[in-house]
């Protein structure tokens, strides 16, 4: 259950850039999280749930976009069907993960005075 | 405040950051792994189940290399120090990191166990990580191959289970496989099939700690990815 640790990485991140603006209270935390980062998105958010009450983030929603996986062939760039072996279909070589190990806060949204 | 109508609504404004999560934890694991480059030190992430022989392994590393290569351990354990001690009696330089409640390893944790290991004058470093598939797998520690431990008794299709991990793997090493012949239900073949799915290139070696055999294959590979390293 690594979800509180990545919460507290984000959470940290969050502030470092409100503190670099003048801002008030934290809206919204958008991440993106792609399905093979290893994290959770179910536990993530309540990770941030439990984690944000009575910080400068307590009113923020997390909102999540979920990632699928892609795979392709960095050779003839063949996109590659999600099951069966990771090799290219077409020439054969090992197949590369083109998306879906996204670990990324992507945006916040805060108040400002 | 709201400046355009003077209702004294707050003004929300959206501000792009686009800043991968863990970015801390790598500048760490990139501040670890600079250190290890500089002592020409090889430093291995061993990951794995609880159980599936990261300790055995190690033992049997040091077994074999005894006189030939200085190694070191960090052992992540969540509450003891015995796989630190094991590896100490079997002449390994090692540290335990008492993890607690976390079950991972991170940058910082590596970083701050250093500062109480005599690492600088080491061949190689072993990182026996946490006993678990999924969250050692997200952080970055500053190794230069990950290598994951799959016993034969853990099931056939742990692969597509965790294909987190061992998508992540350098190297697979497929443990115990002295108990083969008293699991007619598990077949090495199509625990390979599994690794395929997830590993483009899968990189696999059978070992058994208690026999020895594979080990001198691993050996093998160790000392080449030590010349590739250094």
């Amino acid at each position: 259950m690594h979800e509180y640790s990545i919460v507290q990485a984000l959470y940290d991140a969050v502030m470092a850039q409100a503190s670099a603006h003048p801002s008030g209270a934290i809206h919204e935390v958008r991440v993106r999280i792609g399905a093979l980062s290893g994290v959770d998105t179910g536990l993530l958010d309540t990770a941030w749930r439990t984690f944000r009450v009575r910080t400068p983030c307590e009113a923020a929603e997390m909102l999540i976009a979920s990632i699928p996986p892609a795979w392709e062939c960095p050779a003839c760039r063949l996109a590659a069907p999600p099951r069966g072996p990771r090799r290219c279909v077409g020439c054969g070589g090992p197949l590369r993960l083109a998306q879906g190990d996204e670990i990324v806060l992507d945006r916040i949204v805060m108040e400002v005075p | 405040m709201c400046d355009s109508c003077g209702c004294g609504d707050t003004n929300l404004v959206p501000l792009d950051v686009q800043q991968r999560i863990l970015s801390d934890n790598e500048r760490t694991a990139a501040h670890n792994r600079h250190h290890f480059l500089e002592r020409g030190l090889l430093a291995i992430n061993v990951m794995g189940s609880p159980g599936a022989g990261k300790t055995a392994i190690l033992e049997a590393t040091a077994r074999a290399l005894r006189g030939r290569r200085m190694i070191g351990a960090l052992a992540g354990d969540l509450a003891t120090d015995h796989d630190a001690n094991r590896l100490n009696a079997a002449g390994v330089r090692a540290e335990s990191i008492t993890t607690g409640s976390a079950c991972h390893l991170d940058a910082a944790m590596v970083h701050h166990a250093l500062h109480h290991l005599a690492w600088k004058d080491l061949d190689y470093l072993f990182i026996e990580n946490v006993g678990n598939l999924v969250c050692p797998a997200v952080y970055d520690l500053g190794q230069a191959a990950n290598v994951v431990l799959l016993a034969v008794t853990e099931g056939e299709d742990k692969p597509l289970k965790y294909p987190v991990m061992f998508h992540k793997a350098d190297l697979v090493l497929i443990s115990k496989v002295d108990l083969l012949p008293h699991l007619p239900d598990v077949s090495l073949d199509r625990i390979v099939a599994s690794l395929r799915e997830v590993m483009p290139e899968p990189n696999y070696l059978a070992v058994s700690a208690r026999t020895g055999e594979g080990v001198d294959r691993w050996l093998a590979w160790l000392e080449q990815h030590e010349t590739a390293h250094v």
